[in-house]
């Protein structure tokens, strides 16, 4: 089994409308069951705007602080998943569910390969 | 399938082989090879590498035993064998990467009577979805055709480095990103099967219209995806769509040498020396449309190719059938509409009712990037002696191809219409 994230991106400029946010949820929702069901849940969660991150990096020997977002972009990652499947094309099934459900663009990436493998 | 090209030419035994005997079979058997290695190993690089091992001990061996009673076979058990030997000694010195490839050998099943065919499983792998066209078609050419990556490179008038780039990025992704080696399942082939037959189609069009340079034909590339094609056609003999991209290739290929004059220029199809055409792959081609066919599940290549068969039946242009032409155009707007099969459609429609009509089609295109929609445009105009604005229409194809043969054959016209 190898496992991927699935990184859902949100565009800064763009908003759902009330509707399309709570048929999104709905979608959301139906689709973690199946993940689960089909046992290749590992992780997910969503997260707050970008505007709540907080960057972290080492300048000098120091580790600087900063308010926002490590990339100020168009879009930033609004929630992940994290799955164990066989293949890549097992993730990219999930996958295709996933961006359906979102309404928005996923990125598929596997991890490294654990030791046990 | 009838076989006209190569074929099994290999001397067997007694002759004195030379390095050209070992090439040829480099050529045929190098693809299955690496395929059943990397169904056993799990692991491109390995596979390659042991094929490469047990051809480089067959220059050195053959000359003296003789080609062995069955080449494949003798490839693709000395390969085995070198990986195994390889693997182990870099597996005792804790090499993650050489344990995983024999624990994977040995939990594959074991193939020691006949040698299974898994160039298919391969050739799916190869044209991934999650690949780039560009990484699809290299590592096609690389893994099943065997061609260097400096063959594949010069083939596509990209630097070698680009090329080598792109086919170890590519490998790197098959492996990290788990691309599987398999057939891909039911929900999905049909897709998959377009994929691997569009790879295909791009490397034959890529030689027989080069889009920049000097020659109008690079026959090697042509030979490269029929070969491709024939494999693809014969591992999956319940896929029309497979046997008429081989048709309608064979059906092509076969007006090469008419195609080019004797000055290198470009001659159309309705001016072609029809006694040049090779007429052993025109009527296997035909034969292959006529096969799949009567399966009854048309699809764009199957149509094109019995388009092609359709131009081929006739000995002289002006006994070609455009009717039943126009006929398959029709049916081939409905599977798979487009404004470049709608030009062509146009093509037909003025030999059965007329320049006009064919214009009123070609007028309402959007292609105006297109250097064949001028090209056509003009002859249209030209026909209805509209001299003036066919002129344009040329100069407008003209700005739009780098192909010499294909710029000489534009000027000529231009000259005439501005008579």
């Amino acid at each position: 089994m190898k496992q991927y994230l699935m990184s859902v991106y949100h565009p800064e400029d763009r908003e759902l409308s009330k509707a399309d946010m709570d048929a999104s949820g709905a979608d959301v929702d139906a689709l973690n069951v199946e993940i689960r069901k089909a046992g290749a849940w590992v992780f997910a969660g969503g997260l707050h705007p970008s505007s709540t991150a907080t960057t972290l990096r080492v300048k000098d020997g120091e580790v600087l602080t900063t308010d926002g977002p490590f990339a100020e972009g168009k879009e930033h990652i609004g929630g992940f998943w994290v799955i164990k499947v066989p293949n890549l094309d097992e993730a990219l099934r999930w996958g295709a569910r996933a961006t359906q459900a979102c309404r928005v663009p996923i990125e598929v990436r596997p991890f490294h390969d654990e030791a046990e493998d | 399938m009838p076989r006209t090209d190569r074929g099994s030419a290999v001397p067997r035994r007694s002759r004195r082989l030379n390095a050209a005997d070992v090439e040829q079979v480099f050529r045929e058997e190098y693809g299955r090879a690496v395929a059943v290695l990397v169904r056993r190993f799990g692991d491109i690089d390995v596979a390659e590498e042991a094929v490469q091992d047990a051809f480089v001990e067959a220059l050195r061996r053959w000359p003296d035993s003789g080609i062995p009673p069955s080449p494949a076979g003798w490839i693709i058990t000395t390969a085995r064998n070198r990986a195994v030997d390889r693997l182990r000694r870099e597996a005792s010195r804790a090499d993650r990467h050489a344990q995983a490839a024999l624990l994977h050998a040995a939990a594959e099943p074991r193939d020691e009577g006949a040698v299974k065919d898994e160039r298919l499983r391969l050739i799916f792998t190869c044209c991934h979805p999650a690949l780039a066209p560009a990484a699809q078609v290299a590592l096609t050419l690389r893994l099943l055709g065997g061609l260097t990556t400096t063959e594949i490179a010069r083939a596509f008038l990209v630097p070698e480095v680009t090329m080598a780039q792109r086919i170890v990025r590519a490998k790197g992704k098959i492996r990290d990103a788990g691309i599987p080696y398999r057939v891909p399942a039911e929900e999905d082939l049909q897709a998959r099967v377009r994929a691997v037959l569009a790879v295909i189609y791009l490397v034959f069009n890529e030689g027989y219209t080069a889009s920049s340079g000097e020659s109008l034909i690079r026959e090697d590339l042509a030979t490269e995806a029929i070969r491709l094609g024939r494999i693809v056609a014969e591992l999956m003999p319940r896929e029309p769509e497979a046997t008429g991209l081989l048709a309608l290739m064979l059906l092509i290929h076969a007006r090469r040498q008419a195609r080019v004059g004797a000055d290198g220029n470009l001659v159309l199809l309705a001016d072609q020396d029809r006694s040049l055409w090779d007429r052993a792959l025109v009527a296997e081609g035909q034969e292959l449309v006529r096969r799949c066919l009567t399966i009854n599940r048309p699809g764009p290549y199957q149509l094109q190719a019995a388009i092609q068969a359709v131009h081929s039946d006739a000995d002289r242009a002006q006994e070609t059938d455009w009717w039943q032409i126009l006929q398959l155009y029709n049916q081939l707007m409905v599977v798979a509409p487009s404004p470049v099969v709608e030009l062509n459609r146009a093509v037909a429609l003025a030999e059965v009712e007329g320049p006009d009509a064919a214009l009123g089609l070609v007028d309402m295109l959007n292609l105006e990037g297109y250097y064949l929609y001028h090209s056509i445009r003009a002859d249209l105009l030209r026909r209805r002696g509209r001299d003036a604005e066919a002129a344009l229409a040329y100069e407008r194809a003209l700005a739009l191809t780098d192909n010499r043969a294909e710029r000489e054959f534009l000027g000529r016209r231009l000259r005439e219409v501005r008579r």
